[in-house]
């Protein structure tokens, strides 16, 4: 990989069609735009998915991930870019309140390590086979999950 | 204290015997005004060292610390007031507060406050450290460091230029001048 | 030998920011280490719930107070995505102008800091120097010396001065010819080649699978730029190349930025060419839609990312940002170890953190 341009590979239709012919169901998945592919999958199926993603389809890199508080449910999205075919692929998994949890991709990609472990420290919600998941930004003490909807600022 | 006590002296354990031997020091000193002789002397030489020699604590928490850093630079050169920044609270005066303090950073700045040495003075910069600034509804932001630290000056801006900087801290010459300290270090 | 844990950090001459590094050290070896940050955590996403979408833009300039321009276009540039607002192409190449000049900016912020943790500490004087030449330029422009509140939703607030052209080549021809004099320094110094050849290695595939980004990952070799491979703004139209370096230690990554300084003035006198007239602001609506929507920049120290949801009002449900530094701070343990303590202000410093992003 060193000081070598990487290979321009498929196209976003390319990608979206391998991914939906190893995956019929719990994945829906479509071009969005240029370079931007958006996809809404099942929890139980997203590890796997990445895991399609960082061997067959060459996406190297994890550019973000975020929980997100929709009252009656959570959601985590995820934002994998891939240098080789140019895209950006945005992954939405719903999970439920009352059970927030979901498989960690850390073992996949290292760069989503520091960012799961804000995402339970802020929503709560926990990252199964993460190696550290402690509080990263507040002080250790802290007893609240700050970003979900139920904590209300000052001023509000 | 008074000098009645002064059979009991044998009695007394050693943090007694300090203070009251320092306050009956101090009463003789002021009433037969040798107290006002030697300030008078002193008072002019050292308050004018104390304000010329001005040592910030080398901290800069936030986007006014990039002030503080261009004050300091080529254009607007803080050095020609004296300043030089030290990295240990045990060789400062002056504690400059640059940057919104969290929850995480309190106890820290607090104890970083008790380390340096009297006399000391402290210096909030920006909205941040003044009263909160514009995160006044955040969870994690200490609304103003004088809740905890007791402040001398306020410099106003966000971030304050550093000509404001520099002007805050020619305030707080004048007001080294005034607090006139001399040998005894207080008034 | 006795192993023990130090912490250098949170206040400590070399922490660019707020922030702990505690490393484990067996004598002078560093065997483990462990960033602690937070001390800067503000909860800026959740505040962002409580505000309408222009009152945020002048909190978008203070995540990143080291180059605050472009976290306010990486703000305006989601929520144009979001309301799906097409931007004026002459508020498109005044935005390029002011985020190169901004980009060379940080990075002199950057070189002067390198510097004194390296102990050249005239390097500071020198770089905060030709600093005020470009931040006098963006004061004329947008009024303001570090935090400018400049760009808006759909274009920028005003236009170009009239006389910004050719002062703004004046300063470029004479930050270019103390760009020589200050790689001089550098290079002639046998003490800065010690301290930065060969330390800190971060290979290239390591770095990718930990989302290192930007110039960190360019001094290893990697040949990615968000601005040539996930063009944004105007800047396909310009005529620049990208900067990467094959060795993948401090000095690989001090190249790099080196070489960006000298790209960004082209890019600078490219767009200065090729600007055309027209208008510069668009109106936007208040409410936005239910949406949601994303953009990514690249920021002088990586890939900056912003993911918004919209609901249907005038204030965001959920704004999220990506930071750089927070993702290559943690992957700062694999460039320490077996180093010395010595070496970690070289390996920090070519990392160029700004806590204010990392925190947020």
């Amino acid at each position: 990989m060193q000081g070598e341009m990487p290979t321009v590979g498929l196209s976003e239709e390319a990608v979206v069609e391998a991914i939906k012919k190893s995956f019929t169901d719990g994945v829906t998945v479509g071009v969005v735009g240029p370079r931007r592919i958006s996809a809404r999958v099942a929890r139980s199926v997203v590890y796997k998915l990445c895991e399609h993603l960082k061997s067959a389809l060459s996406f190297e890199h994890v550019s973000c991930l975020s929980g997100v508080d929709k009252v009656d449910h959570m959601e985590v999205v995820y934002h994998i870019s891939s240098y080789a075919n140019e895209c950006v692929i945005e992954i939405t998994v719903d999970v439920p309140s009352d059970d927030p949890e979901v498989d960690s991709i850390t073992p996949l990609w290292g760069g989503a390590n520091w960012h799961e472990r804000e995402t339970h420290e802020l929503f709560g919600i926990r990252f199964k086979n993460h190696p550290k998941l402690e509080r990263l930004l507040l002080p250790f003490d802290y007893e609240y999950f700050p970003f979900r909807k139920e904590f209300k600022l000052r001023g509000r | 204290m008074d000098l009645s006590l002064a059979p009991n002296a044998i009695a007394m354990n050693a943090k007694e015997f300090m203070e009251w031997s320092s306050g009956v020091i101090d009463e003789v000193l002021r009433a037969s005004g040798i107290k006002k002789a030697v300030d008078k002397i002193t008072v002019p030489i050292w308050s004018w060292a104390l304000r010329n020699s001005i040592f910030p604590l080398h901290f800069g928490i936030a986007c006014c610390a990039l002030e503080m850093a261009a004050a300091s630079a080529a254009r607007f050169d803080a050095e020609r007031f004296g300043f030089v920044y030290r990295s240990s609270p045990r060789q400062c005066d002056v504690l400059l507060v640059n940057g919104w303090v969290t929850t995480k950073l309190r106890p820290d700045l607090r104890r970083l406050y008790e380390q340096m040495p009297e006399p000391k003075w402290v210096v909030a910069m920006g909205e941040c450290a003044i009263s909160g600034g514009p995160w006044y509804d955040s969870y994690n932001v200490v609304q103003g460091v004088d809740t905890f630290i007791p402040v001398d000056i306020y410099i106003p801006g966000c971030p304050p230029r550093p000509e404001a900087m520099l002007d805050g801290f020619m305030m707080l010459q004048d007001k080294i001048r005034a607090e006139a300290k001399g040998l005894f270090l207080e008034d | 030998m006795a192993e023990m844990w130090i912490n250098m950090g949170p206040q400590h001459p070399m922490t660019h920011g707020l922030w702990n590094l505690r490393v484990k050290v067996d004598g002078e070896t560093i065997l483990d280490a462990e960033p602690v940050i937070g001390y800067l955590h503000r909860g800026w996403e959740k505040m962002t719930e409580n505000r309408v979408y222009p009152q945020i833009i002048p909190m978008s300039d203070r995540l990143c107070y080291g180059s605050s321009m472009t976290w306010s276009h990486l703000y305006c540039m989601t929520i144009e995505n979001l309301m799906g607002v097409e931007v004026p192409e002459r508020a498109e190449y005044i935005r390029v102008i002011v985020l190169e000049l901004q980009r060379i900016a940080s990075h002199l912020m950057w070189l002067a800091a390198f510097g004194t943790d390296l102990g050249l500490l005239t390097v500071f004087v020198y770089c905060m120097r030709e600093r005020e030449l470009f931040l006098d330029l963006l004061q004329s422009v947008t009024g303001a010396r570090m935090t400018y509140n400049y760009p808006r939703i759909g274009g920028v607030r005003n236009d170009l001065p009239p006389d910004f052209g050719r002062d703004c080549l004046r300063t470029l021809d004479h930050f270019e010819k103390k760009l020589d004099e200050y790689e001089e320094i550098f290079d002639g110094s046998a003490i800065f080649l010690m301290r930065t050849q060969d330390i800190g290695i971060l290979k290239a595939a390591d770095g990718m699978n930990l989302g290192v980004t930007g110039a960190t990952l360019r001094g290893s070799g990697v040949k990615i730029d968000l601005r040539k491979h996930d063009p944004y703004s105007v800047y396909h139209e310009l005529d620049w190349d990208l900067c990467t370096h094959p060795d993948c230690d401090c000095y690989a990554r001090y190249r790099v930025r080196m070489d960006e300084m000298r790209m960004s003035c082209q890019i600078v006198r490219d767009a200065l060419k090729k600007i055309p007239a027209g208008p510069i602001r668009v109106k936007v609506p208040r409410n936005a839609p239910k949406r949601t929507a994303f953009a990514r920049v690249e920021d002088p120290r990586g890939e900056g990312l912003m993911y918004v949801i919209g609901d249907g009002t005038d204030k965001p449900y959920r704004l999220k940002v990506r930071s750089p530094i927070f993702v290559t701070v943690s992957a700062v343990p694999i460039m320490l170890i077996g180093y010395k303590i010595a070496d970690v202000p070289a390996i920090m410093g070519s990392v160029d953190m700004c806590l204010g992003e990392t925190d947020r």
